[in-house]
């Protein structure tokens, strides 16, 4: 019977199956690997950058790099932290972030990521983009000033609801996300807040209409452990802002 | 109103400004201009911060607005946390919150009254009392009060800790929290919460009467300067419950004039832009709010502490109603007119909600499951509440989405602008006019501004309808050339 195959990572040995990306096979064997447009339940993405190791010396994206017997992978270390860093204050520069007064804090994927890379400020001077916010669903309600550009509801509505509701328009900075409605318009679609695409958003972007701050301080998700330690939003049942579907 | 409002003359008065405000929230001026003579001939207060709130939640969803509007301030967010969430209230239709719900939004007000008096007196206004007014300028603040009279300085520290904690407990944080929700509140209290509150509060309450016995020694120590100084004459405006007594948290609207006779009362709020309105002036950021039926001259009135206790007809704790009756004697049946005795009302509301807050923690309503109430959706809501400084309204329109259309706030300073420019031209005419002006004798007229306990970020937010002035003048004869004016409503005209 022949040894699974694995490669190092930070000095731990990881053991992958055929077809594994470092990333699945990582957090497969428990270790976090920072991410924002990856989700297991999705075909990777690689455009958020924000997971890239070094992979025997060379920087790739962890959630698109096969796994390879006896690679050796470098996450945690200060040059890469750097890098990722600057990735989430140019997010954070990029759209209108305002933590103070967004529902999700606290419940952030984003902010969970942020705050693991060790950002603590934007760095950057804000672009202060002019965007809107989309509530003429009578149950979600989407702020496009939230939005990273993740795809994460664009793949979720495609490939699991089969809506094809969401899609990326325009390319480099003028990209945004639009609606798939000749109006763009969430009201004029069959979206449904039990879609896969309403519980996916890493941030405060798609939001359940009505309601907010349900979930007291100090018991919301992030509010206690990193997300090293809790896991992706929307892996967990709280993923949903722990807010309640009545 | 004063004559001191706007110089006949400015051009040939020297100007000096008390710039900033010290020991007050937010960022204000005051602006004196004089004659050779040293007579004061023009005295304003200007706020010079602007916000732009009511603005930039346009667009923004209705159910975001107690937490995002809450950062106008860091003194008293709770204020405008929970004035939101009561017009959110009526936008979701909740006509009726459930007990839970309201009594700990009254706990978490409690606290926020607690801790804000505690802030004002103890570490901003306290070194008006005990040092004098040439008092080195350096050590009038809290550290000299921490040097010269600790245990003063530490009974502020630690009472303001303890409002503090009360907010933690129903809010999640001490500053900027989230304990609200549409038609109600996110949490109940637990036990262990309940304990740890009840822990420290008798000796909260004993040092809200020590604060009163030092308050009334001053007084006693210095009468004719208490009674006189920054003291005008005015109509008063709270909120008063359905039985007359004080309530910080809901009731209905009550004006009374100089001479304490009802002007109206019990006045559902969501009316009040019938008897309220806002005249704008030139100078100034801030609005100038008065009773329409009086009119701008004479409709101008005062709200907060003194306010609030003028204007009840009892307290429904005991300690701070026996406080409130040896308070009114001085009055002899009319209104307290007397500017300082604000810091007095203010102290006699520390004393109310720390009684009130040990009602409060005795209740098991605060231990219910029943949160949150909804209804049928609304479009208008409107929510108003006795924020430490005054009434605070506000005001929301939705769209068909839910999304803000328009807003509204008149917040407690606001109210009180054109008393607090009553006031300063008041010290300014008794103490100033006539004298080469010093340091302490500026500090007059900081001691009169600090007297209402402004809070001047909160008050300046009139975005897109603040007046303009644009002169060119002469550099060869001083005179006006071109004059161009942006009214109150954004129409720009030639005035020469």
């Amino acid at each position: 019977m022949s040894e699974q195959p694995s490669f190092t990572l930070d000095g731990r040995r990881i053991p992958f199956r055929d077809g594994q990306t470092v990333m699945a096979a990582a957090l497969a064997a428990g270790v976090y690997i920072p991410h924002l447009c990856f989700n297991p339940e999705f075909a990777p993405h690689g455009s958020c950058r924000v997971c890239l190791v070094k992979v025997n010396g060379r920087v790739q994206a962890a959630c698109t790099t096969p796994a390879a017997a006896g690679q050796l992978v470098q996450s945690e270390i200060e040059e890469l932290r750097e890098i990722r860093r600057g990735i989430l204050q140019m997010l954070f520069v990029e759209g209108n972030h305002v933590c103070p007064a967004c529902e999700k804090s606290g419940a952030c994927q984003l902010q969970a990521v942020a705050y693991y890379v060790g950002m603590l400020a934007p760095h950057y001077t804000h672009f202060y983009p002019r965007r809107s916010v989309d509530a003429s669903h009578p149950e979600a309600v989407i702020d496009f000033n939230r939005c990273i550009l993740c795809e994460l509801c664009v793949r979720a509505s495609r490939e699991v609801d089969g809506k094809n509701i969401f899609a990326v328009r325009g390319r480099g900075i003028n990209a945004r996300l639009v609606v798939n409605t000749p109006s763009g318009k969430l009201g004029a679609t069959d979206f449904s807040v039990g879609d896969k695409a309403a519980q996916v958003c890493p941030t405060g972007a798609i939001l359940l209409k009505h309601h907010g701050y349900e979930i007291p301080i100090g018991q919301r998700l992030y509010d206690r452990k990193p997300i090293n330690v809790v896991g992706d939003v929307a892996q967990l049942s709280e993923s949903r802002g722990g807010r309640r579907h009545d | 109103m004063s004559t001191l409002e706007t110089a006949a003359r400015p051009e040939y008065l020297c100007r000096i400004a008390i710039d900033p405000l010290s020991r007050v929230e937010g960022h204000g001026k005051v602006t004196l201009l004089v004659d050779r003579d040293h007579h004061i001939r023009q005295a304003r207060l200007h706020i010079v911060e602007f916000r732009g709130f009511e603005k930039f939640i346009q667009g923004r969803p209705y159910w975001e607005v107690p937490v995002l509007v809450q950062r106008l301030c860091g003194i008293c967010p709770v204020s405008h946390h929970l004035a939101a969430a009561k017009a959110v209230d009526q936008l979701v239709g909740a006509r009726e919150i459930p007990p839970t719900a309201e009594k700990m939004r009254r706990l978490m007000h409690y606290g926020q009254t607690l801790q804000s008096h505690a802030v004002h007196f103890f570490h901003l206004a306290s070194p008006d009392f005990l040092f004098d007014f040439d008092h080195e300028a350096a050590y009038r603040n809290i550290g000299g009060v921490m040097a010269d009279y600790p245990d003063v300085a530490r009974q502020g520290v630690l009472l303001r800790k303890y409002g503090q904690e009360v907010i933690r407990v129903t809010a999640g944080k001490r500053i900027h929290g989230s304990g609200t929700v549409p038609g109600g509140v996110n949490k109940a209290l637990t036990l262990q919460e309940r304990n740890y509150l009840l822990a420290d509060l008798d000796l909260m309450i004993q040092w809200g009467r020590n604060i009163l016995k030092l308050m009334k020694a001053a007084y006693a120590a210095n009468p004719g300067y208490f009674t006189y100084f920054a003291t005008i004459r005015s109509n008063y405006l709270s909120l008063i419950r359905a039985d007359g007594a004080l309530d910080l948290y809901h009731g209905g609207l009550r004006a009374k004039n100089d001479k304490g006779e009802i002007l109206f009362d019990h006045l559902d709020y969501r009316r009040y832009a019938q008897v309220l309105r806002e005249q704008v002036k030139p100078w100034s950021y801030m609005k100038f709010p008065f009773i329409n039926s009086l009119g701008p001259e004479r409709g101008w009135y005062r709200v907060g502490p003194l306010a609030r206790i003028d204007n009840c007809d009892f307290i429904a704790t005991p300690l701070a109603e026996e406080e409130r009756r040896e308070f009114m004697a001085l009055g002899g049946g009319e209104p307290i007119h007397v500017t300082l005795a604000y810091h007095w009302a203010r102290m006699i509301e520390l004393l109310h909600v720390t009684e009130a807050i040990k009602e409060l923690l005795l209740d098991p309503d605060l231990f219910g499951d029943e949160l949150a109430a909804r209804g049928e959706m609304a479009r208008e809501g409107i929510g108003v509440i006795e924020a430490p400084r005054g009434t605070l309204f506000h005001h929301y329109r939705i769209n068909e989405d839910g999304l803000i259309e328009k807003a509204n706030l008149i917040v407690s300073t606001t109210n009180n602008n054109q008393a607090m420019n009553e006031s300063i031209r008041q010290v300014a005419e008794r103490y100033l006019d006539g004298k080469e002006l010093t340091e302490p004798l500026l500090n007059q007229i900081e001691v009169a501004v600090r007297a209402y306990d402004p809070c001047l970020s909160c008050a300046t937010h009139a975005l897109g309808r603040m007046p303009l002035y644009v002169e060119l003048v002469s550099e060869d004869s001083g005179s006006v050339v071109d004059c161009l004016v942006r009214d109150a409503d954004g129409t720009v005209r030639n005035s020469v």
